[in-house]
């Protein structure tokens, strides 16, 4: 075995490019690992856990470039070095030969009456971009993590003395006039407006109502931090306000993880104030709104679709299938029949941290305590990059995996290392995985997954067990990679499909408990 | 107090739209019609913050 590790000092190229050519060396007969990432301390650790421990990687900084490749021999490993800096070079003449703007203020030479700017530059640089942004006056959608609660106050402080929308930071989706920003899928215009703390549970909700046949008016993403007691909910207090002026809402559905009282309190004052139906969705918390007739409260995503449609008269031809809990109960049962006597344990690995924290709601009064990196209750709080505990459930977009990568919606490479490491464990019963489709998404989520779950589901098989799979498919039969195709090679492939999140959690506990509905 | 100033709502406009950073964010709003310009963005001043601030305060 041969490495090579070249640091490119003070060298820029955005986490997709990167991925790209870290897939395609990786690709070439011979290599049998290989890295080309910006040297953050998660990709430096990282490289670190696959056997890259050179000591010239230690000492680069994060404006540095790392190549690293280990090959079979010799030959192979200069071609993919070649091969490495090739591309390297000609993404850099690419861009220089685009003539693409370098700077906002040159991109608005060319676009004068621009009204909206995306920012997804690393944290640390994204409160001075968006700062330009609003002080032209401009609307922010801010996608970029790792900026600090400081900072986005003083942000949207900003935004609302300029009445003007700050969607973020660590804001992952937003549907405006039918305009997908960032993650989101292609979902029919309609009357339900959102406004959401959590990007992959807006997403949840809008295709949910998609799939009840219903459409969204406009879907406000406000960060994941915005209802914090620092920053006091104060964009999605300005969403509920837009939403009610908005012509085209009728009914309203609000979504975060529940929030600390104070902000609870300030966020309900507007909703119970709004002059249209406000749905409460405080994830696994059902709110007290009995003084105020205009609000409902709904514990789980998928209940709030259920309460919008009843609200907005709607009836479906393919509504979402209603929980049947003897069918959920005889998929358990088939499911786990072939368990050894050990396996207990369902292990949830999440692309997105709200459907990762309504499992572990779900979960926890059928299988007991969830543990994780992202718990509900601080308590059963384990490292994400840790060996999982019993139960658990894993965020694996939260910032400790992103920084200097790209999120696990577009990046399955983590994922799928995790997925292998829970396969192997005896005592693992159940993978419960969601799979996001929508721009800018995966291209293909099925072609990643499917060879390694058959492989994980095959060990199992040879070491005496039975690996049992379960998934929910966020997306639209619009979205780009085509829902009943991903839906079609995911159950070949042996994973039982739920229709949403919640489903899907609750089939894997009663997987693990073997097919009862008490604990085993 | 000053009032706000009136500025068009963003969810009563045709979006248009600068992108500064992931290349994918501008290909699918082009995917979907719509205006978009993106920014080859590289970190300013080469990333060195100590550097960054200084010229923030020069520009100001």
């Amino acid at each position: 075995m041969v490495v090579r590790v070249i640091i490119k000092k003070d060298t820029f190229r955005d986490s997709i490019t990167l991925m790209k050519i870290s897939n395609q060396v990786s690709g070439i007969k011979g290599v049998s690992n290989a890295g080309v990432v910006m040297a953050t301390p998660l990709n430096k650790k990282l490289l670190k856990d696959v056997g890259f421990s050179e000591k010239e990687i230690e000492k680069t900084d994060q404006n540095d470039l790392v190549v690293a490749i280990e090959a079979d021999d010799q030959s192979t490993l200069d071609k993919a070095v070649k091969e490495a800096e090739e591309l390297l070079s000609s993404k850099e003449s690419s861009e220089k030969t685009r003539s693409n703007p370098r700077t906002l203020d040159s991109a608005l030479e060319q676009m004068k009456d621009a009204n909206l700017v995306t920012i997804s530059v690393p944290g640390r640089f994204a409160k001075r971009e968006a700062m330009k942004a609003l002080e032209k006056g401009l609307n922010v959608f801010l996608f970029s993590s790792n900026v600090s609660l400081d900072d986005e106050l003083e942000l949207k402080r900003m935004a609302m003395d300029k009445n003007l929308l700050m969607m973020g930071p660590d804001c992952g989706t937003a549907i405006i006039n039918g305009v997908v920003l960032g993650f989101g899928n292609k979902v029919r215009q309609g009357y339900v407006g959102l406004v959401s703390a959590s990007g992959t549970g807006l997403q949840e909700v809008s295709t949910l109502l998609n799939a009840e046949g219903l459409g969204v008016s406009q879907a406000i993403g406000t960060g994941g931090n915005d209802l914090s007691e620092k920053v006091g909910g104060m964009m999605m207090i300005e969403g509920i306000r837009r939403l009610e002026q908005d012509k085209k809402t009728r009914v309203i559905i609000i979504i975060s993880k529940p929030p600390n009282p104070k902000t609870t309190q300030r966020v309900l004052e507007m909703a119970t104030q709004c002059k249209k139906p406000v749905i409460v969705n405080f994830l696994g918390e059902r709110v007290d709104l009995k003084k105020a007739p205009n609000c409902t409260s709904a514990t789980t995503l998928e209940e709030a679709v259920r309460i919008a449609s009843k609200l907005i008269g709607k009836k479906s031809a393919t509504p979402i299938a209603a929980p049947n809990e003897e069918e959920m109960l005889q998929t358990a049962r088939s499911e786990s029949e072939r368990f050894s006597s050990i396996q207990k344990y369902v292990r949830g690995l999440f692309s997105g941290g709200t459907l990762c924290y309504e499992s572990q709601y779900i979960l926890k009064p059928l299988v007991g305590e969830v543990y994780s990196n992202a718990p509900v209750n601080q308590k059963y709080k384990i490292q994400g990059d840790g060996p999982s505990k019993e139960h658990t459930c894993i965020d694996m977009g939260s910032s400790e995996f992103v920084e200097g990568r790209l999120h696990p919606i577009i990046d399955f490479t983590l994922r799928k290392r995790r997925i292998i490491e829970e396969a192997k464990n005896p005592q693992t019963a159940v993978i419960l995985l969601d799979v996001v489709l929508g721009y800018a998404a995966h291209p293909n989520p099925a072609g990643e997954l499917v060879p390694l779950i058959i492989q994980a589901k095959n060990s199992a098989v040879e070491a005496g067990r039975f690996l049992s799979l379960v998934a929910s498919v966020v997306g639209t039969d619009k979205d780009p990679q085509d829902l009943q195709k991903q839906l079609v090679e995911l159950r070949k492939a042996g994973v039982v499909i739920m229709p949403s999140n919640a489903q899907a959690a609750k089939v894997a506990a009663l997987i693990a408990l073997r097919g009862s509905t008490r604990r085993v | 107090m000053t009032s706000k100033p009136k500025r068009s709502n963003l969810l009563e406009l045709k979006l248009k739209v600068i992108n500064i950073g992931i290349d994918t964010f501008s290909e699918a709003l082009k995917e979907q019609g719509v205006d978009v310009i993106h920014v080859d963005w590289i970190p300013p001043a080469g990333g060195d913050e100590k550097m960054l601030e200084l010229l923030d305060r020069l520009s100001k």
